[in-house]
């Protein structure tokens, strides 16, 4: 039973994580039906951006693990990834997918991983291609409640995630930027026809997208500090089939979608077959797809004839 | 025995039926007409006819066999054609191609044989080219064997459906609207080509069409259809007098259509 | 219409019924199939053995190097011809060729390494007898591997009857990567510490041999019915179903024969110096780098498959030469490459040669259709005419 809730709790933690990466999928693919996958790289680019400006911080500030400080500071970097990676989402979108707008769709799913390796390679070249050790910005408390053990960390990656994915469900479906979203992402040319500024409302879905990302590395980094420039293919490539199993396009859906994987991942993690975890994801989204070939939410558009 | 025969048919959609009660039977050599008004069913009877979609209820039979688990191209092989309301030639390949796809059925062989360029392989491929170029002929498209489907005048790709379609030999030919988007004087090609690929080729055909004049002037048979059920039957002459067909077509006030 | 155009559409009419059907048959054509084929076969063996003594002869240091690029452009040249068949005729988007070159790869060397090598380490080395049993033996191990890649390509392939587009293409993506987390777990075939020590029996010869084999596999399935089936399938599957094509049997048939000759790419490579094989060389990331070469050279183009595959392999390593011009520590060329990457695809969206073939381009065939569907046909002078004309009989 301990151990039971132990990995559910490990699972959601990583779930979180994945679900925030999964819903700039999501949201991209809804209005594009573009697989971004360059977008599980604007994760590491985000890690990364937080690993620099955490060791500036530390050289400037002194460590402040453990003082009040220490939250300003971890607010402060969070803030500043999401900027950069929202400032690179917006320039990825403009230079490398705009201008094929109207090209073959496969034309901007090369592009997209032109980029992803772009930001892999350039990653390599300019940080270095061995792992980096994330600066501590919070000092860690292990939390024991019941029989299982937590620490803050974890905490702070759930009400964190939690948070944007709350801010991300109002920004789509409260806001009137979110209506012109939903619209764009229903019928392209007939929300422009309808007034709403397609390019804008897409740049702006990318920046949204990238940021949430950046948070998600931010967190990872928080978590997992061991960092490097290719951290970011498998969680990216999880995340995406996360968005794909709750039923791509659907926001909710991507959440949903995350923690599933995050959790049975945490599980066969423990078991003995924790060899194949890096499978588990894949099978699973094999055997839903089968099943339901929309994912779980999902509407299945049959061909009209 | 007839070529095609349907009884009982019905399909819903969720709750919608959208065809209900439908029977049909086709002679060969007949040319039968479906009309009805926008939403009728026409289409969708097309589509269980040709096996794309399931009846929910009743029997369809193809030259005597009952199709409930064959599939479309099943059916094709069965002797069954169809042509789309809304054009589905393939677009990217040359004209020429669309037709030889058409007789699949009767000029496919194996992966090896491609590879191997047996003679079985040239054989097929002369006698694929040749039938195409006939059928191209026969609807003075061979000038244009060479180019995309999709960059064909809209009257061609509609002739170029045809064409296609009876490369796979049908006995029955059923065409959605072949003259839909076509003026007055392709309409009247139109009709004159049915009627003489009908006798070249021994066919049965049954089209669905909104042109009445077409409809009218080239079909033996006329089978009304309106919100799924089937109101009138009859040669071309009943179905003009046939009140309940103009009550569908123009409209009725409530009570004399009650009465 | 005028009167250029008219002479140009009655003279176009009397080519193609010209030629469509008299042109095929040269002397060579009319031969029984499998003299001719083998003569073929004999004069482009001849070719390659010349031309593999006449690499061994170039006296440039660092030749060796150059090889291996070549080589690798031969393997990259099957993959991208053979992931084509999947995704460019058929229109199946897949994106686990790795995968299937890794089960040819590790299937072949699991033969050579633990059945094969023992039996040419028995005979004296330098004999005929051990060049003879070397070359056979590979042939076979490489061929096993395509057959059992050709059996994961169609598992893979069942659900491609089910799911479309995107959702296909993920899904092959998973299929691919659990083929590769599957060898982590096989502690015969080396795991995560690779397999070493496979014999190096591979060479120019037998990559350009394949290579040329799965050329010519894919270009005389295109132009026979399997291959229009194929394409029916990729432009429109109810219209294919309706014609009598069994779509779902093409599709898988495109996912064995694809994924045959990958295992057999993939057997090469295994053989192929210096021999070491790595789970993380199969990675989706190897996946993609094909399908970059198939969408770049044009999604159904053969030849464009070809030129891009010998673009996007060479590239990197031409791009070595940019390390030394710049003086610079680290090797910048991946990074470049990428970036050529997405500023070839920004330049020509469609593929360098679009769905064309080289041959048609080099040539200028003007019947094979206009390239802008606005230059012939849909005028509407066109169609009045016509209408004025008399009833066709």
């Amino acid at each position: 039973m301990q151990t039971l809730l132990q990995n559910l709790l490990n699972g959601i933690a990583v779930g979180a994580i994945y679900a925030l990466i999964a819903l700039g999928y999501t949201m991209v693919y809804g209005i594009l039906k573009l697989i971004n996958f360059a977008h599980g790289d604007v994760f590491m680019l985000g890690a990364f951006v937080g690993y620099y400006s955490g060791r500036w911080a530390a050289a400037h500030f002194g460590d402040q693990a453990g003082s009040g400080m220490s939250w300003v500071i971890f607010a402060g970097i969070m803030l500043l990834a999401m900027i950069a990676c929202g400032l690179f989402g917006y320039f990825n979108e403009t230079i490398a997918y705009r201008p094929l707008r109207s090209a073959p769709r496969i034309a901007s799913l090369i592009t997209a991983i032109g980029v992803s390796f772009f930001l892999e390679y350039g990653g390599q070249f300019t940080f270095g291609p061995d792992p980096k050790f994330f600066p501590t910005l919070i000092e860690k408390h292990l939390i024991h409640v019941g029989g299982i053990t937590t620490t803050n960390y974890q905490m702070i990656v759930l009400v964190v995630a939690v948070a944007f994915m709350a801010l991300l469900q109002y920004i789509v479906y409260g806001t009137k930027f979110g209506r012109a979203m939903r619209a764009v992402s229903f019928n392209y040319e007939i929300a422009s026809l309808m007034g709403i500024p397609t390019d804008r409302i897409i740049s702006m879905t990318f920046v949204l997208g990238s940021s949430l990302a950046a948070v998600a590395g931010i967190l990872y980094g928080l978590s997992y500090p061991k960092i490097d420039p290719l951290m970011g293919i498998m969680p990216g490539l999880k995340a995406f089939i996360a968005a794909v199993l709750g039923g791509i396009g659907n926001v909710p859906g991507a959440v949903v979608g995350g923690l599933i994987i995050g959790i049975i991942e945490s599980f066969v993690g423990g078991s003995r077959f924790s060899n194949f975890r890096d499978a588990i994801a894949f099978i699973l989204l094999i055997g839903i797809l089968l099943f339901r070939p929309s994912g779980l939410f999902g509407k299945y558009e049959a061909e009209k004839v | 025995m007839p070529l095609l025969e349907a009884r009982h048919v019905t399909i819903r959609f969720g709750g919608l039926t959208a065809v209900s009660d439908f029977n049909l039977a086709i002679e060969p050599h007949e040319l039968v007409g479906l009309i009805g008004p926008n939403g009728a069913g026409k289409t969708t009877i097309f589509n269980m006819l040709t096996g794309v979609y399931k009846p929910t209820e009743g029997e369809i039979f193809v030259g005597g066999t009952a199709t409930a688990d064959y599939k479309p191209y099943q059916i094709t092989a069965l002797g069954l054609a169809r042509t789309f309301q809304n054009i589905r030639l393939f677009k990217e390949l040359s004209v020429l191609d669309n037709v030889k796809i058409g007789g699949h059925i009767h000029y496919k062989y194996s992966a090896t044989t491609a590879v191997l360029h047996t003679n079985r392989f040239h054989a097929a491929e002369d006698v694929a080219e040749g039938e195409a170029m006939k059928l191209l002929q026969i609807f003075d498209l061979e000038g244009r064997a060479n180019y995309y489907a999709k960059n064909l005048p809209y009257g061609d790709q509609r002739r170029l459906e045809i064409a296609r379609a009876l490369a796979a030999h049908p006995k029955l030919l059923l065409l959605d609207e072949p003259a839909a988007g076509l003026n007055t004087g392709e309409t009247i090609e139109l009709m004159a080509k049915i009627h003489e690929i009908r006798d070249r080729f021994d066919l049965a055909i049954l089209l669905i069409e909104h042109n009445m004049e077409l409809v009218m002037g080239i079909c033996e048979r006329i089978i009304v259809l309106n919100f799924g059920k089937t109101i009138a039957q009859g040669n071309p002459e009943e179905i003009r007098c046939n009140p309940v067909v103009i009550e569908a077509y123009l409209g009725e006030p409530a009570e004399s259509a009650s009465a | 219409m005028t009167k250029g155009e008219q002479r140009a559409a009655s003279s176009e009419r009397e080519r193609s019924s010209k030629s469509l059907l008299a042109a095929r048959r040269s002397p060579l054509a009319r031969m029984p199939w499998w003299i001719r084929d083998l003569i073929y076969a004999a004069v482009f063996i001849g070719i390659l053995i010349g031309l593999s003594y006449g690499l061994e002869a170039i006296p440039i240091t660092g030749m060796a190097y150059y090889n291996r690029i070549i080589v690798m452009i031969g393997i990259n040249i099957t993959l991208a011809v053979s992931l084509n068949i999947i995704n460019g005729h058929a229109g199946q988007f897949s994106l686990g060729h790795a995968g299937f070159m890794a089960v040819g790869a590790y299937f072949a060397a699991y033969l050579t390494v633990f059945h094969f090598g023992p039996i040419v380490d028995k005979l004296v080395e330098g004999s005929t007898y051990a060049w003879v049993a070397r070359n056979a033996l590979l042939l076979t191990a490489v061929l096993a591997g395509g057959l059992f890649a050709a059996i994961a390509g169609y598992i893979v392939g069942l659900p491609s009857l089910r799911l479309r587009g995107d959702y296909l293409a993920i899904v092959t993506l998973g299929f691919g990567e659990i083929i590769r987390v599957m060898i982590l777990n096989i502690d015969k075939i080396g795991a995560a510490r690779g397999l070493s020590g496979i014999p190096t029996w591979s060479n120019f010869f037998w990559v350009y041999f394949f290579c040329g084999l799965t050329i010519l596999i894919s270009m005389r399935l295109v132009n026979s019915s399997v291959g229009r089936a194929f394409l029916a399938v990729r432009e429109d599957q109810v219209a294919a179903e309706a014609m009598g094509v069994d779509a779902t049997k093409y599709k898988v048939k495109a996912f064995i024969i694809g994924s045959f000759l990958a295992g057999v790419a993939g057997g090469l490579f295994a053989h192929y110096t210096p021999a070491y094989l790595n789970p993380t060389m199969f990675m989706f990331v190897r996946s993609f780098e094909v399908v970059a070469m198939v969408v770049l050279g044009g999604l159904g183009s053969i030849s464009g498959s070809i030129v891009a595959a010998i673009i996007l392999t060479f590239l990197p390593e031409g791009l070595r030469m940019a390390k030394g011009v710049l003086h610079m520590t680290k090797d910048p060329r991946m990074v470049i490459y990428s970036i050529m990457l997405i500023v070839l695809m920004l330049t020509r969206p469609q593929g360098l040669l679009g769905r064309r073939e080289l041959w048609d381009v080099l040539a200028r065939r003007k019947d094979t259709i206009p390239e802008d569907p606005r230059d012939e046909g849909s005028t509407p002078t066109d169609k009045l005419d016509r209408d004025a004309g008399p009833p066709v009989t």
